[in-house]
């Protein structure tokens, strides 16, 4: 075997070595200061890993046999991987002096959740799909019940857990159906092997999208998200809504178009389904509730199932506009919830919807670039959320699924409801709380990411292009 | 000329924006200050846009002032140009953003700031809504309305606002994602959104129908028309003077517009097919929507319905496809943009004095405010159409129209233009003449220097154009010609279709 085919996957390699380094790191020092130093540490390894996958130094293509693979698709999808987790151990840095968790261990857990993601957008056959959804999914367990005192975040641990157990074992039980059906591991040969035919790898598809639907918290296996971004710390969750879904949809649309191409009148079918569910049930749920967190945890229910519809076409058109939507929902979802973070007073943050009523009298600008985000987060032009539905509708249109794209208007008029009322309550409710100042960082981070939704409208080629590259590697 | 004055008039609003950001707020002297900003950017703008009247050719019905950039993809481009339709929408907007801003000068002392930012974001935008050449764009301009409009009826607005700008929002914003799929499958199908090409292709005769409904109903919610016209008194009712009068004299124009620009070109022959029944919903407008202003005990409420009835003139005009139904409805547009902004202007005055707009509450005004009352008269005058007032021309006009395709529209048309006489009269009594009923009316003062500004520009240009139509209709003559003669033409097309269809 040759050392050149290493190379593609470096990025996780060389990661994989920094965080057992910093695991030793940490041990051998003391509370907080383990802490400043694997934090800092892993930034700065985070960004040189960053740099490296997009500079397009590292050869593209299969390593390990063809288990991995790195293409445009990958490295684009890692890229946003990459920078969600950059951005919130910032975040994390200041939030968790707050509450007083400084423990290195989470830094850790998050490295070593981030090399599975970057495993999972590359993973080009089953068996490394399965490894490298575990090695994505424990940690997440273990830092969804990391505030082990707190009752709330013990619950949505072990729910996590239990249930992520489940759905593993669900995915599992699928994916032996379609290897023992299709004869092979490797994507390629699955999709030259495919007989249409065969019931049983209709069935182990089926179970298989059930498992992965859990991953991306598609409705009906949407059931653990509100508890568990509730109980989780807010950066935690933050990442929980971001990162592993990106990673989860890049993987997803890699087996079902390089894998099971002929079975796409099969899988769209389903898609539809969980994209119709998911949109409009996250629109409807969203309305009751009253804990932002809860909120937006149905509000990323109703977002995937707008970035299933992407894949639901199966064309080309459709991952690109999956692609921008994944970049345009990082961007909107960041800004939001590092936001929420800033937002503070005397260490308590804000939990309650009600807690940001007349924001817009103590803290002006926080009040515009709140409004901004739930706008776009609403699809309302010129803001970058309108470009992320309006390329996904093209894709539903171009596939002539009318009625998938009617659903979709319709369910984001409804959603735009809850996210006017807390527009409402911000600009036309009288002021409660005056909340601490916001510290630099988390202001360059949050004026960074509004701007980019602000401005989208002025070039969107830019990004535009972006997502066309990465979408025509999946289909060469 | 060569000089991009498209982009110069979307531009102007936005730097006085930024302006204003940079101003600190915090003392009186920054209050002045952005205030003043707001009014020179506005009065900038509204001279920039004389400048495009006066370069104006109106011996041609092609696009002029064009401009075009590349923007979201080869086929989706920054497109912008007026033609004899559009001008004088965009000449409406930028007149009343001044006393938009003039008439909130006192009246607004909350989040002065965020106020101005919102009225000149919103003027960026309606500009861009009226020159806009590309579906896309178009789009972008016409949704994005909704934020600015959504803030000033919620932050600014009276005590049901929350209920009104929800309303409001989600009314319109449910009614235009339809006309986004169209726009989609639009693009999908012929490549492109670029108006000047889609104005030439030839939609299949069944999907004409479809794709007319997605762009109508937005239209048609944005007029409004009735039955999806609810959302409006509330929203005039609870939106601060300026905010109403922007509504009433510009937004509401949008749909109108947007069916001369879209609608019609596009879908010539689903327009030829839906006429009886816009016919139908316009009369209806008229008629219903007259009846229930008589029983309003609101003043602005009034405005708001006699507003909604005058909009049915429009729709029935437009859809006449004569030369005098299509300009009738330009020219009503134009009025009506003056006439009931000026009446919102008016009730503004009164309401900065006492605080309420019931009209049980006034009686008798006349004797303590007689240059104000003389100005509502005039005003009053010009809403039922008294001829030497714009509103004859336009109801004169779009009548004539219907009188040459459907008698029966027109007869029941001509009522409404009675029943607007009773509502608008019988208000004016109410709230004028007669004895003072109670006291605080003593307490009236006439209208200060600065209102005087603000009313009597619209009452010489209300009877300037009563009296001189020809200023509108001679700009306009050129594209609705050419608008009628394309749709002549392509209703020619389907029934020469038809008959070998038959034959077949």
């Amino acid at each position: 075997m040759n050392s050149i085919l290493f190379l593609p996957i470096l990025p996780e390699i060389f990661l994989t070595i920094i965080s057992m380094f910093l695991l030793i790191l940490g041990v051998f020092n003391k509370g907080e200061n383990a802490y400043t130093l694997v934090s800092n540490l892993s930034i700065i390894s985070l960004l040189i890993t960053l740099f490296f996958v997009i500079s397009g130094m590292i050869p593209q293509g299969l390593s390990f046999g063809s288990s991995l693979i790195s293409d445009d698709f990958s490295i684009f999808l890692k890229a946003l991987i990459l920078t969600a987790s950059i951005a919130i151990l910032i975040v994390s840095n200041i939030y968790l002096k707050d509450i007083r968790l400084l423990k290195f261990e989470y830094i850790i857990l998050i490295l070593i959740s981030v090399i599975g993601m970057m495993i999972m957008v590359s993973s080009n056959d089953l068996i490394t799909l399965y490894l490298s959804i575990e090695l994505q999914s424990l940690p997440l367990y273990v830092l969804a019940s990391i505030r082990n005192k707190s009752l709330k975040s013990t619950e949505s641990g072990l729910k996590y857990f239990v249930l992520g157990a489940l759905s593993s074992c669900i995915l599992l039980y699928g994916l032996s159906l379609i290897y023992g059906y299709t004869g092979s591991i490797y994507y390629s040969d699955m999709a030259a092997n495919i007989q249409v035919s065969d019931i049983g790898v209709l069935v182990g598809l089926a179970f298989a999208l059930a498992g992965f639907a859990f991953k991306i918290s598609a409705v009906p296996f949407h059931m653990w998200t509100p508890d568990v971004y509730e109980g989780s710390p807010t950066t935690i969750t933050a990442f929980f809504a971001i990162a592993p879904k990106i990673a989860a949809l890049g993987l997803i649309a890699r087996i079902l178009i390089t894998g099971l191409p002929s079975l796409i009148e099969d899988w769209r079918s389903i898609l539809i389904l969980l994209s119709i569910f998911s949109m409009l049930l996250g629109a409807f749920s969203a309305i009751g509730q009253s804990n932002i967190k809860r909120l937006l945890a149905y509000s990323s229910i109703s977002h995937m199932g707008f970035a299933l519809m992407g894949i639901a076409n199966g064309s080309i058109e459709g991952i690109r506009s999956l692609c921008l939507y994944l970049l345009i929902y990082l961007v909107m979802s960041l800004a939001i919830f590092i936001s929420i973070i800033a937002l503070k007073k005397e260490n308590e943050h804000v939990e309650e919807i009600n807690q940001l009523s007349g924001l817009s009298k103590t803290n002006p600008i926080m009040a515009i670039i709140l409004s901004i985000l739930l706008f776009s987060l609403a699809g309302i032009p010129p803001l970058a959320g309108f470009f992320a539905k309006f390329y996904v509708l093209y894709a539903a249109i171009n596939a002539e699924l009318y009625y998938l794209a009617i659903f979709g208007v319709v369910s984001s008029v409804i959603s735009a409801f809850y996210y006017l009322r807390i527009i409402k309550i911000m600009y036309f409710d009288d002021s409660s709380i005056t909340f601490d100042p916001i510290s630099k960082r988390l202001k360059l981070l949050i004026y960074t990411l509004s701007a980019i939704t602000l401005l989208f409208f002025i070039k969107p080629s830019l990004f535009l292009n972006m997502a066309d590259i990465a979408a025509s590697s999946l289909f060469i | 000329m060569n000089w991009p004055i498209l982009s110069t008039l979307i531009l102007v609003p936005l730097t006085g924006c930024l302006t204003i950001i940079f101003i600190n707020s915090a003392d009186d002297i920054g209050k002045r200050n952005i205030k003043l900003v707001a009014l020179y950017a506005s009065i900038v703008n509204f001279l920039i846009s004389t400048i495009l009247w006066l370069n104006f050719d109106k011996l041609t019905s092609e696009f002029q002032f064009v401009e075009r950039y590349e923007w979201l993809s080869e086929n989706i481009t920054y497109y912008l140009g007026v033609d004899g339709i559009s001008i004088f929408l965009i000449i409406l907007t930028t007149f009343l953003m001044p006393f938009c801003i003039l008439t909130s000068w006192n009246s607004i002392r909350d989040k002065i700031k965020e106020y101005m930012i919102a009225f000149l974001v919103l003027e960026t935008l309606m500009i861009g809504v009226f020159s806009a050449l590309d579906l896309v764009v178009f789009y972008l301009f016409f949704e994005a309305c909704l934020i600015p409009m959504f803030l000033i009826i919620g932050v600014w607005g009276g005590v049901r606002r929350v209920y009104a700008t929800f309303k409001f929002f989600l009314y319109t914003l449910s009614g235009s994602v339809l006309m986004l799929i169209a726009i989609i499958y639009i693009y999908i199908t012929t490549g492109t959104t670029d108006i000047v090409v889609l104005d030439l292709y030839v939609f299949d005769y069944s999907i004409q129908t479809w794709l007319w409904l997605a762009f109508f109903i937005s239209f048609a919610v944005k007029i409004p028309m009735f039955p999806v016209h609810t959302w409006l008194p509330d929203a005039h009712v609870e939106a601060p003077t300026a905010g109403s009068v922007i509504l009433a004299g510009v937004l509401l124009k949008m749909g109108g517009y947007g069916l001369l620009r879209f609608s019609i070109p596009l879908f010539p022959i689903a327009s030829h097919l839906f006429m009886d029944f816009v016919f139908i919903l316009s009369v209806v407008a008229i008629i219903y929507t007259s009846f229930i202003a008589i029983a309003q005990e609101d003043i602005k409420k009034l405005i708001a319905y006699s507003s909604v009835a005058h909009m049915g003139f429009v729709t029935m005009g437009i859809f006449t496809f004569t030369e005098q139904g299509i300009q009738g409805g330009i020219f009503q547009m134009i009025s009506h943009g003056l006439i009931s902004s000026a009446l919102f202007l008016s009730v503004g005055v009164v309401y900065d004095r006492l605080h309420t707009r019931e009209i049980s509450v006034y009686g008798g005004v006349v004797r303590k405010m007689p240059i104000y009352a003389s100005f509502f008269l005039i005003f009053t005058m010009a809403n039922i159409g008294l001829p030497g007032t714009s509103g004859f021309v336009g109801e004169f006009l779009t009548l004539i129209g219907a009188f040459k395709l459907n008698i029966y529209v027109a007869i029941f048309a001509t009522t409404g233009v009675i029943l607007s006489a009773v509502y608008a009269l019988w208000l004016y009594k109410r709230v004028f003449l007669g004895q003072i009923v109670n006291n605080n009316l003593n307490a009236l003062e006439d209208v200060t220097r600065r209102e005087l500004l603000i009313l009597v520009p619209f009452i010489i240009l209300i009877i300037f154009f009563g009296v001189y139509p020809n200023m509108i209709i001679e700009l306009t003559t050129e594209s609705s010609l050419n608008l009628i003669n394309n749709y002549n033409h392509s209703i020619e097309q389907y029934q020469s279709f038809l008959i070998t269809q038959d034959i077949q």
